[in-house]
C-alpha cells in the first residue's frame, strides 16, 4: 500500500523546550534566523481557570496541497508518502507557494528558493526517524505511516482525542495534534 | 473567548512571514496594474476599430497595441524583480500547471507580444511602415517586414479580435491570481477577476484619453470608461458584500477593507478619488457639457494602482492565523 506520513503531536507532552528546532536546524543546515519547525505556546481561559496547549508546528504535508497547486513550474510537489517537497532548482522564488500557504509554513532561503519542513525524507528514507522525533526528550512528536492501522500514528489517532490546525482550508492537514 | 483570554506565543519569526505575511511588495501591484492596462489598451484600440469599421484615426489608439506592449514589458521588469531567485526565470517556460494561475499567466504573455504586435503593425500610417522599412533595410530585415505587414493588414479583423481575446484573458489572470488564492481571505473571491478586468478596461480607457484621441474617439472611449467605472463600483460592491456574508474568514477580509489597516485607503483612494469622483466628471462632462479636461483620467490611473497596491497588502495582511 502506497504509504501516507504524517506526524503527531502530543500536546500534554510537550514542554516547550524547543529541542525540535534546534534538532531540525542542524539536521537541515536550516539559516540563522529561519526555522523550519517553531513552537507555539497558547493559553486561555480567564484566571485562575487557564489552559495551556503547547505544539511543535511545521508545514502540514497536506493532502490537498495549494502550494503545490499555485507553483508554476512544479518545483513544490508531493513526493514519497505525501510529503510536500520543494525541488531547489526548480523554484523561481515567484512566492505564490508562500502566499497560499495557510499555515505560513514556508519562507524564502536566503539563496533565493523556498524553503520548508520536508519530515526529514532522507532520514526516513534510511529507515530513521526524522530529527524533531528523534530528539524530543518528553516523546511528543510520533512519526509514521497512516496507511498501515497498526503504526503507533494510526494506533494514537484512534485511541486519543485529536485535532489538525484550520481543518476549514479543506487542505487536510497530516500534522495531528493530541488534545 | 466568554470573557476569557486567548494569548498566542509562537517562536517563529522568519523573515517575510512573521510578524505578518510580507513576501510581494510594491513590484507584484505594479506587475498587475501594468498587466491591466495593457489588457485595457489592447482591447480598446481593436474594439473601437472593430465598432467603427475604420482604422483609427488618431495616433493614440493606433498606436494603442504598442502602448500596451511598453506597459507589459515594464510590468514584467517589475515582477521579475520581485523573483527572489531571477536566474531561475527561465523555468516558468519549462513547465505548464493548469492548477497555477502563475503559469497560464506566463503563457498568455508570450502569446501577448506576437498578438499585440500583429494588432498594432496592422494600425500603423504608411509614413510609419516607409520610415522603419528604410531603416531596416540597412540590416536587409525589409523583405521579413514587409510579410509581416502583409499578413497583418490581410488578416485584420482576425487579429483585432485576437487581440480583443489576450486582452480579455490577460486582464482576467492578474485577478485570478490573487482570487485563487484562498489562504488569504481579503483575495478570496472569483470576482476579482472581473473586477480587474473592467478596472484594466477602466485604466486603458484613461490613459487613451490622455493621448489626444480625435473628438469622435474620445467621445466612445468617455462613455465606456464610465461604463466600466460603474461596472467597476457595482463589482466592489458586491466584493464586500461577499465578505460580509462569507463567515469569519470574509468578515476579517471585510474589516481589514473597511475599517481596519487598509480602510482608510480603500475608501478615499479607490473608491472616492479612484472611482466616484472620475464617475461623476465624466457624467457631467457628457451630460451637462462641462469641458473635457486630464482630471477623471489621471484619477482613473491613480485609482486603478491604488486598488492593486491596497488588495495585494490588504491580502497579504489578512490570514488564517488570525481567526
Amino acid at each position: 500500500m502506497t504509504p501516507r506520513y504524517a506526524m503527531v503531536v502530543d500536546t500534554r507532552r510537550c514542554v516547550a523546550c524547543k529541542a525540535c528546532v534546534l534538532a531540525c536546524k542542524a539536521e537541515n543546515q536550516v539559516p540563522d534566523g529561519f526555522c523550519r519547525d517553531w513552537l507555539v505556546e497558547e493559553v486561555r481561559g480567564r484566571f485562575p481557570n487557564l489552559s495551556a496547549e503547547n505544539r511543535s508546528e511545521r508545514c502540514n504535508h497536506c493532502g490537498h496541497p495549494p502550494c503545490v497547486s499555485a507553483c508554476p513550474t512544479g518545483a513544490s510537489h508531493v513526493a514519497e508518502g505525501g510529503v510536500v517537497l520543494v525541488t531547489h532548482h526548480k523554484c523561481t522564488g515567484c512566492k505564490a507557494c508562500i502566499a497560499a500557504c495557510p499555515y505560513d509554513s514556508r519562507y524564502v532561503h536566503p539563496e533565493g528558493h523556498v524553503d520548508k519542513c520536508t519530515f526529514c525524507l532522507h532520514r526516513v528514507q534510511e529507515g530513521r526517524q526524522p530529527a524533531c522525533v528523534e530528539v524530543c526528550p518528553t516523546e511528543c512528536l510520533h512519526f509514521g505511516d497512516l496507511s498501515d492501522p497498526d503504526s503507533e500514528v494510526s494506533r494514537l489517532l484512534a485511541t486519543r482525542t485529536w485535532k489538525v490546525l484550520h481543518p476549514e482550508t479543506g487542505c487536510e492537514p497530516n500534522v495531528y495534534f493530541l488534545k | 473567548m466568554n470573557g476569557g483570554m486567548l494569548e498566542v506565543v509562537s517562536g517563529r519569526h522568519n523573515a517575510g512571514i512573521d510578524p505578518g505575511l510580507h513576501v510581494w511588495g510594491w513590484e507584484v501591484p505594479v506587475y498587475l496594474f501594468l498587466g491591466g492596462l495593457a489588457a485595457g489598451l489592447l482591447i480598446w484600440s481593436a474594439w473601437i476599430e472593430i465598432a467603427s469599421g475604420r482604422r483609427p484615426e488618431s495616433q493614440a489608439l493606433r498606436w494603442g497595441p504598442w502602448l500596451a506592449i511598453v506597459a507589459l514589458t515594464l510590468g514584467m521588469g517589475a515582477l521579475f524583480l520581485d523573483l527572489a531567485y531571477k536566474v531561475h526565470v527561465w523555468r516558468f517556460y519549462l513547465a505548464f500547471k493548469p492548477s497555477s494561475p502563475m503559469s497560464w499567466g506566463s503563457w498568455i504573455l508570450v502569446l501577448v507580444y506576437p498578438i499585440a504586435g500583429m494588432a498594432g503593425l496592422g494600425g500603423t500610417s504608411p509614413e510609419e511602415r516607409a520610415l522603419v522599412g528604410t531603416a531596416l533595410q540597412r540590416v536587409h530585415l525589409d523583405g521579413v517586414f514587409g510579410r509581416l505587414v502583409g499578413w497583418a493588414d490581410s488578416g485584420r479583423r482576425p487579429w483585432l479580435g485576437a487581440s480583443m481575446a489576450v486582452g480579455i484573458a490577460l486582464g482576467v489572470y492578474t485577478g485570478i491570481l490573487l482570487g485563487s488564492m484562498a489562504s488569504r481571505p481579503a483575495w478570496n473571491s472569483g470576482l476579482l477577476g472581473p473586477l480587474f478586468l473592467v478596472s484594466g478596461l477602466s485604466t486603458g480607457a484613461a490613459l487613451l484619453l490622455l493621448l489626444h484621441p480625435t473628438p469622435r474617439e474620445r467621445h466612445q472611449l468617455a462613455g465606456w470608461d464610465g461604463v466600466a467605472m460603474g461596472v467597476e463600483v457595482t463589482l466592489l460592491a458586491l466584493l464586500l458584500l461577499q465578505f460580509a456574508t462569507s463567515g469569519q474568514s470574509g468578515l476579517l477580509a471585510l474589516r481589514e477593507l473597511t475599517v481596519g489597516a487598509h480602510g482608510a485607503s480603500f475608501w478615499s483612494l479607490v473608491v472616492i478619488g479612484g472611482l466616484l469622483v472620475p464617475l461623476a466628471v465624466v457624467l457631467l462632462e457628457r451630460f451637462r457639457g462641462l469641458p473635457h479636461t486630464p482630471l477623471a483620467p489621471i484619477l482613473v490611473l491613480f485609482g486603478g494602482i491604488a486598488l492593486r497596491v491596497i488588495l495585494v497588502s490588504a491580502g497579504q495582511a489578512t490570514g488564517f492565523r488570525a481567526l
